[in-house]
């Protein structure tokens, strides 16, 4: 039996006062792929990210994960989907009640699983694997720096090591070095765990350094999806000014 | 080949096979647990047949195992990675310390608090002088859109609350009193009873709480989420005086609007009095107004009015106050607002009685 595709999005389309933002827009991404979503600004990247977390209830379409459709009514399939995915917010948006220690522990409490011991250890493994100190549990998120709150931003989304990471501009606002260990933690997950990840990023270093494919939003709609070497050769205005002369470090 | 975890155990070793991850693991924790403790004391172990294993199942392996590796372990690179991970953590995780604090200790923390925000609200007053005296010799500078923004947000807008609350509530002592007064044969001191304790007390205490509860929470919640956003920083870098331009106006913007709202209010709870004592006492309006007068001094609109005028400036200074000490987070927030209303309540009614004490022989026919 093959098996359903993680994402599948069928002629979603969605308007906001009036104005399209999404337009019979079709997506596939099978299990192991990295997909970097590129689009101009205000193209409805995040929005599409939206829609495929369910935040965002399309107008017309259908969005469908690990072939389970989102508007599935059974309550406890719609919980047992939500914790095969993590998703990185672009702003982090930590819980700024909780310490860190509590933001990233948060996910793995709400299991009602797993005792106190082995969630202090998972989370220590999460702070070490996003590269901080255990000391840095302790602080509250309106303590850290911006590049802090991205990592324990993603500590957290990776707490339940999710077969799908949504990222949202993960590596915008950290430093050279700091994004490309990023890029090399998210790798190596991806195939210890055989991850799916679907990211919106501008910056073409970690699309080089990590996307197996990529998808351009663009007129409302996918224009182009496939293999990284494929979609570089796409004719169309934003695929050839995006990536302009970039287009062969990419390759 | 199954997706669920599964354990065997062989002679003198540990097969473990299926899909070792936190999500195909939690219908069958406790089962899985069970047995991995039971095969605690096996030296074998082999992992070659694990299809996935992500650092909870490893945190368990590595639990299991005693926080060592076994002598004979069989595990593909991939796998012994994750596992090295678990095994770089230190050994013994210090607990996250909550620190215990006995009574003595809250009471002082709880004292300092309060002491710490009355020099706070003291510093905001003193701060307000200085701003009022620079805008005396600045006069171009005072925020008169923001001023009358919020003499229209805390005064206009609020109209129709305090008229409502204040009719019911002029109703209400009418009609409880006319019951008492007409076993009496009194009918005529309804007058006396509705003017003095409305116009001198009820009118400028129940509009300060729906203000604390309207207004000073906006207020507070306002200022909070500017800091929160930061936009309060963005003002000083421009070179703009956050009190003038945010504080100041919010506090005289209020403490102008309460003496009419305390007005408007006394008013509307004294016709809906006169109402009830037209129906329970036949007491006609023309003769209520006529007497209105005689049995209440104007003495008694005077406290009531600068009542008025205390009362906005406490609720305000409060509210600004807990504002401008908003940590960055949601919980701050909401806590920050609770204690403007709560404690704006409190002082205006401490205020009330020290009002009442001082204005004890005036007004009094």
């Amino acid at each position: 039996m093959k098996p359903s595709p993680v994402i599948e999005l069928n002629g979603v389309g969605v308007s906001f006062g009036g104005k399209a933002v999404h337009h019979d827009l079709s997506l596939r991404v099978e299990e192991g792929q990295i997909v970097g979503l590129l689009g101009g600004s205000g193209s409805g990247k995040t929005t599409l990210l939206r829609e495929i977390l369910g935040l965002l209830q399309p107008d017309a379409g259908t969005v469908r994960l690990f072939g389970i459709d989102l508007n599935e009514p059974d309550v406890d399939r719609q919980r047992n989907l939500r914790r095969r995915l993590g998703m990185l917010f672009q702003q982090g948006a930590l819980f700024s009640a909780l310490s860190v220690f509590d933001n990233i522990a948060f996910p793995l409490r709400e299991l009602r699983c797993l005792d106190a011991d082995w969630i202090r250890r998972l989370v220590h493994l999460k702070l070490a694997m996003v590269g901080l100190e255990p000391a840095h549990g302790k602080l509250m998120p309106a303590e850290l720096s911006g590049g802090m709150v991205k990592r324990v931003a993603l500590a957290r989304a990776l707490a339940l090591e999710p077969e799908l990471l949504l990222l949202d501009e993960p590596t915008a606002g950290l430093d050279p070095d700091r994004s490309q260990n990023f890029v090399e933690l998210v790798g190596s997950l991806q195939r210890e765990l055989g991850l799916t990840v679907v990211m919106v990023t501008h910056d073409l270093n970690t699309l080089a350094g990590l996307a197996t494919h990529v998808a351009v939003l663009a007129d409302q709609r996918i224009i182009a999806f496939g293999p990284k070497a494929e979609v570089m050769t796409v004719d169309h205005p934003f695929v050839t000014g995006f990536f302009g002369a970039d287009r062969r470090k990419l390759l | 080949m199954s997706t669920s975890p599964r354990l065997l155990v062989e002679p003198g070793r540990v097969v473990l096979s299926g899909c070792w991850t936190l999500a195909e693991m939690l219908p069958q924790l406790p089962a899985l647990e069970a047995e991995l403790v039971a095969c605690a004391g096996h030296n074998e172990w082999d992992l070659s047949a694990i299809s996935r294993l992500d650092s909870a199942a490893a945190v368990l392996l590595w639990r299991t195992w005693g926080a060592r590796w076994p002598v004979g372990l069989v595990a593909d690179d991939l796998h012994r990675q994750v596992l090295e991970r678990v095994a770089d953590l230190p050994l013994e995780i210090a607990e996250q310390a909550r620190p215990r604090r006995r009574f003595p200790e809250m009471v002082g923390a709880l004292l300092l608090k309060a002491v710490g925000n009355l020099r706070g609200m003291i510093a905001l007053f003193g701060q307000l002088l200085l701003d009022v005296a620079y805008l005396v010799r600045h006069p171009q500078d005072v925020p008169w859109k923001e001023f009358t923004a919020n003499v229209y947000k805390a005064g206009a807008q609020a109209l129709a609350v305090t008229a409502l609350v204040g009719f019911l509530i002029g109703v209400t002592i009418s009609y409880l009193s006319a019951l008492q007064l007409k076993s009496f044969g009194a009918d005529l001191f309804i007058v006396n009873i509705l003017g003095i304790s409305i116009i001198r007390e009820l009118g400028p205490v129940l509009v300060a709480v729906l203000v604390a509860g309207r207004s000073g929470s906006a207020m507070t919640a306002q200022i909070g989420v500017m800091r929160v956003t930061e936009e309060i920083d963005v003002l000083s870098t421009m070179g703009i005086s956050r009190t003038i331009r945010v504080v100041l106006p919010k506090i005289f913007g209020l403490t102008v609007a309460m003496p009419l709202l305390v007005l408007w209010t006394s008013a509307v709870a004294l016709f809906g009095g006169m109402l009830a004592a037209l129906l329970q006492l036949d007491l006609s309006f023309a003769y209520f107004v006529d007497n209105l007068p005689r049995a209440v001094p104007v003495a008694n609109l005077v406290i009531g009015l600068s009542k008025g005028v205390v009362f906005g400036f406490v609720i305000a200074i409060v509210a600004c106050h807990f504002g401008l000490h908003v940590k960055p987070n949601t919980e701050s927030l909401s806590a920050s607002t609770t204690s403007a209303v709560v404690t704006a309540i409190t002082t205006v009614i401490l205020f009330d009685a020290i009002f009442a004490v001082f204005t004890r022989n005036i007004g009094v026919p």
